[in-house]
């Protein structure tokens, strides 16, 4: 039976009618679905399945990249062993996890020190400061990356994990725009009314603002956290290629793939590094997703 | 609409002009008239820095001031070296020489690269100087003011806590202010000299002297000849290609993504986004890494292909020399792999916050379904997300990591360093990095800036988020 309803003006809604429509575009939606989540979970399954491949060749090495199935034959922990045993991924990834654990702090309080002033303070210089900002962040980052290198040397400084660490935070005073934005929004009324209760501008950041902060300084923070494990420019260029101890993950890992010697052999081995890097950044990405998206929304609202 | 006419834009100009001449004028009257007015302690300070300050007991204040003078008169005079290079006093000559001593087995060569760094240091410690100079004489006068209003000078205990406080924004800025100086503007500042400099492979620093050459390396560009001549365009082209293609592919589908998912009535809307989030969450080179070993000319989906019969040989996804539209057709593919569930998650965010109300007030109004999608959901998302379509145009144009990872800029273009799928910032990479061009990669780092600075003069600067940008203050 159809039923009709009678809306004020509007045509009449025919309920069996639209609830097969709605079926139909129901499980066309659930099969488009399916076939972007194959597509896009395809090369990340793949690099898994390769890290626990354990098939081994004739002479007796591990196989690496195999090409005509996709599903290994043989699983097991072998790449791992062979991954923490007999190359400097256990160094890489400690040299990862400190430089990241010191840039995240350092760079934070940059970032959120910054925004802040840009957004509830006022003074003489301000826009100045805004303009060169924005003209600063035009140029290529990497651009200056030769100059930068000869200051570190300078500085004896060439060559450390300390002078990648200075080189990652020192710039976060320009990525100030997503948490500027979210200060934007915090009402100048809740700022007017501490002053009158006779608080400093000090006070009014650390006691009333940053406690109201939680989802952007998380947000800063991640990315910080995050930025070291994905970076391999200026890791590559300041550590220098020959200083295999000193590598981050992404540079360690990224010649052990395309280095002077392409051994296709470390390929599952190379599997096996990303997934050890992956589980955890992967992990607290989605632990934080409600921050991060809160933080990519804001961003882009605000431009 | 207002149209700027011609005798207004004059009459900007103008107006811009007077007020620059008023600005440095005013600057001068300034410090004129705090000269006439102050106490004898404050004109003493304007030669011997930090006197005011102790005369008025600021002893801690004063001293920083006049051990700060000290150390900028030793360093300008005497000149101390580093790297067998002066900064100071010296380095400023050597800044216009680059360097004179061709050396021998006896003496090194000059070291130019050195010089002009340390020349560039040399006048940035001068303009400091000289806001610490002008602090200095602001600071004794205040003092001057205080005692003549019937007050005290501060003490230095009051000065830090104004630090906490009216002056807040100092203490906040200066840190991030000397990191971004250090590491930010004096780099950048020094790359875009050696852009005027012929200072590549055949000059490295330290064995063979470099030198200015003026607009040489720009006008190369003309010139028909070279690397950066002949490839500057194509590059150029591809550049901009990429960037409009990688950022639309991606907003488009992005968006369509979103809609999807958050497609009334489907269910585990959760699990579906979670799936592409941790296409983000992943690092580049991890995903970018497997892609290209994916498609690789032995790869397995090439090996997929030729067993299953669909292709007879492999074909070099990455790498097809004959071709370049092959490689640069797979680059923007895998890139909306990596760029779609970015887009999605943002507009995910942003169809939550369409207000409901607008939806009721349609269907009110007998809108259907349809009517409602086309003139609420679409303009609302494009009309929030257009400052974002403008950063990610920008930032595909100095995408780094999709090319570089993917392909390294291959198919090679024999003869040049720039291969068919390198952008302006890999092709600036290659040259600084791998070849030690680093006045041509200089070159191209200008040009890439003029780019995105049009990019964002033509469009940020109009857009409301801008204009407005302190309409919450």
């Amino acid at each position: 039976m159809i039923t009709t309803i009678k809306n004020k003006g509007a045509k009449p809604i025919k309920y069996k009618s639209v609830k097969a429509s709605n079926r139909i575009s129901l499980i066309l939606s659930y099969t488009a679905l399916t076939i972007l989540a194959i597509i896009w979970m395809y090369p990340i399954l793949w690099i898994i399945l390769n890290a626990f491949r354990t098939e081994y060749n004739s002479s007796n090495q591990l196989i690496g990249i195999v090409v005509s199935h996709y599903f290994p034959k043989a699983v097991g922990l072998d790449n791992f062993k062979y991954l923490f045993t007999q190359t400097l991924f256990p160094r890489w990834f400690l040299n990862t996890l400190f430089v990241s654990s010191i840039t995240f702090v350092l760079s934070t309080m940059l970032t959120l020190s910054v925004a802040y002033v840009m957004s509830k303070l006022k003074f003489k210089l301000r826009k100045t400061f805004l303009n060169i900002a924005i003209i600063l962040g035009l140029f290529p980052g990497f651009m200056s990356m030769i100059a930068i290198y000869y200051i570190l040397k300078a500085l004896n400084l060439t060559q450390t994990l300390f002078a990648l660490i200075l080189v990652y935070s020192a710039g976060a005073g320009l990525g100030f725009y997503v948490a500027k934005g979210f200060f934007d929004i915090i009402p100048n009324s809740l700022i007017e009314s501490s002053r009158l209760d006779g608080a400093t501008n000090s006070q009014i950041f650390t006691k009333i603002v940053l406690p109201l902060s939680k989802p952007i300084i998380i947000y800063t923070a991640l990315l910080a956290f995050i930025g070291p494990w994905m970076d391999f420019i200026f890791a590559r260029v300041i550590l220098g290629e020959t200083n295999t101890h000193l590598h981050t993950v992404a540079v360690g890992l990224y010649y052990m793939m395309y280095g002077e010697y392409i051994d296709s052999n470390v390929f599952t081995t190379f599997a096996a590094g990303c997934v050890v890097v992956a589980i955890p950044i992967v992990t607290l990405f989605l632990l934080m997703q409600k921050y991060y998206i809160e933080g990519v929304t804001a961003g882009a609202v605000k431009g | 609409m207002y149209k700027e006419n011609n005798a207004d834009k004059k009459n900007r100009f103008l107006s811009a002009l007077h007020n620059f001449y008023n600005r440095i004028t005013r600057g001068f009257k300034g410090f004129i008239n705090r000269f006439k007015d102050s106490s004898t302690p404050t004109k003493i300070s304007h030669i011997i820095m930090g006197y005011g300050n102790i005369a008025r007991r600021q002893i801690i204040k004063g001293l920083l001031f006049f051990l700060i003078e000290v150390s900028f008169l030793l360093i300008m005079i005497f000149s101390p070296e580093i790297n067998s290079t002066p900064i100071g006093g010296k380095a400023i000559i050597n800044f216009f020489t680059l360097g004179t001593e061709e050396g021998n087995i006896f003496t090194p060569t000059d070291n130019s690269m050195l010089m002009l760094l340390f020349g560039i240091l040399t006048f940035g410690i001068i303009a400091m100087f000289y806001a610490v100079y002008i602090t200095n004489i602001k600071s004794s006068y205040k003092a001057d003011l205080d005692i003549r209003k019937g007050g005290h000078a501060s003490t230095f205990k009051e000065d830090i806590a104004s630090l906490l406080d009216e002056r807040f924004h100092v203490a906040m800025l200066t840190p991030a202010i000397i990191g971004i100086v250090i590491f930010t503007l004096l780099p950048t500042i020094f790359m875009i000299f050696i852009a005027f400099t012929n200072f590549d492979s055949l000059h490295p620093a330290g064995q063979v002297l470099f030198d200015w050459v003026g607009l040489k390396n720009f006008t190369d560009i003309f010139s028909g000849q070279g690397e950066i001549s002949v490839r500057f365009l194509p590059v150029l082209g591809w550049t901009l290609l990429w960037a409009f293609f990688a950022t639309f592919t991606n907003y488009i589908g992005g968006i369509l993504l979103a809609l999807l998912i958050n497609k009334k009535g489907v269910k585990y809307k959760k699990f579906w986004r979670t799936i592409f989030i941790i296409t983000i969450a992943l690092p580049q080179f991890i995903s970018l890494l497997t892609m290209r070993k994916l498609l690789s000319e032995y790869g397995p989906i090439n090996s997929f292909l030729v067993n299953s019969g669909i292709i007879n040989s492999p074909i070099e996804f990455l790498a097809n020399a004959n071709n370049a539209w092959v490689a640069r057709f797979t680059i923007i593919t895998i890139n909306i792999w990596i760029g779609i569930p970015f887009t999605m998650l943002m507009t995910s965010g942003i169809l939550m916050n369409i207000p409901k109300d607008l939806y009721e007030a349609a269907q009110l109004d007998g809108a259907t379904k349809k009517q409602a999608f086309f003139h609420i959901t679409v303009p609302y998302i494009l009309f929030i997300t257009t400052p974002y379509l403008i950063t990610s145009f920008i930032g595909n144009i100095t995408n780094f990591n999709v090319i570089y990872l993917l392909t390294g800029g291959a198919p090679t273009v024999s003869g040049y360093i720039a291969g068919e799928t390198d952008l302006l910032v890999t092709w600036l990479y290659k040259l600084t990095i791998d070849q030690s061009d680093y006045n041509i990669g200089s070159v191209v780092g200008i040009l890439t800036f003029i780019i995105t600075a049009t990019a964002t003069l033509l469009t940020y600067r109009r857009s409301k988020s801008y204009r407005e940008e302190d309409a919450f203050q």
